[in-house]
């Protein structure tokens, strides 16, 4: 029973990816799967709101690690926003936060893409 | 008609990863078994009446051995067992998990270095990483050919007690 689903939406040049529920070693790959489709379309602004998401293994770390160097090279990023604190914790354990910026709300990471 | 074909096969899969005895669970080699071991931990945890950021610290250390064990020691083929014991012993929490894999040096695992990984996009020993920095310890105990083991223990609080009367 795969306990995560994705969802993305567009917003302007800003493609969004809303997480929920488990993303560990076995949903990962749905995850991959978002990327891969979007990076296929030269979407390369992405904004990936965790609002939803009650947990993340490793696994589902390794994802962003995967495809973010290729998107920056071609001029685009991976923001991430409204992580819990549960999620966050993980995040920082690892160092996540000096590779990644991260934002309260979906909104603030749209936004920041605009200014630049 | 198919989803009662559905359901019996559930049911089968759960006869086959049922628990043996209220602190050990058996179950494949697969993915999608985490959510199974993690429910597992999560309830035998809660009942024993742990502190919920504790639970959740125990949780993510079993999910990231276990996914070693899939991805490592079975390469992940899923037919390997995985056995999982839970014990309380005095104010430690004590997480064994034993499979018949491939064994592996844990000393062989370096650090994670997050600029090596951006450099290289190749990703590897987080899950190690997070189960040292979560547990008090991680023991590895492997006899090649044989079995692995994996110890993990944890100094708890109980939750209930820190509530003042």
């Amino acid at each position: 029973m795969a306990d995560f689903n994705t969802s993305i939406k567009e917003q302007g040049d800003v493609s969004i990816i809303n997480l929920k529920g488990y993303l560990d070693a076995h949903t990962a790959p749905m995850l991959e799967n978002n990327f891969v489709n979007l990076i296929s379309k030269n979407k390369f602004k992405i904004v990936v709101d965790f609002k939803e998401l009650a947990y993340i293994s490793s696994a589902g770390l390794g994802v962003f690690m995967a495809y973010v160097e290729e998107i920056r090279q071609n001029k685009g990023d991976i923001k991430l926003s409204g992580m819990s604190e549960k999620v966050y914790n993980i995040f920082d354990l690892l160092g996540f936060p000096l590779l990644y910026e991260i934002f309260n709300s979906e909104e603030e990471a749209i936004k920041k893409f605009s200014e630049k | 008609m198919k989803s009662l074909i559905q359901k019996k096969k559930q049911l089968r899969n759960f006869q086959k990863n049922k628990i043996v005895k209220t602190n050990e669970l058996k179950v494949k080699s697969k993915t999608e078994n985490l959510s199974i071991i993690r429910d597992f931990v999560s309830s035998y945890a809660a009942d024993a009446g742990i502190a919920s950021d504790i639970i959740e610290n125990i949780i993510l250390a079993v999910d990231e051995a276990c996914t070693n064990i899939i991805k490592h020691a079975y390469h992940s083929v899923p037919d390997g067992e995985i056995i999982i014991k839970l014990k309380l012993s005095g104010k430690k929490f004590i997480v064994t998990i034993k499979d018949y894999g491939n064994s592996f040096s844990p000393e062989k695992i370096p650090e994670p270095d997050l600029q090596k990984y951006y450099r290289q996009k190749k990703v590897g020993g987080l899950g190690m990483y997070l189960m040292k920095t979560l547990m008090d310890d991680v023991k590895y105990h492997s006899v090649p050919g044989k079995y692995n083991e994996v110890l993990l223990s944890k100094s708890i609080k109980i939750g209930k007690s820190n509530v003042r009367q």
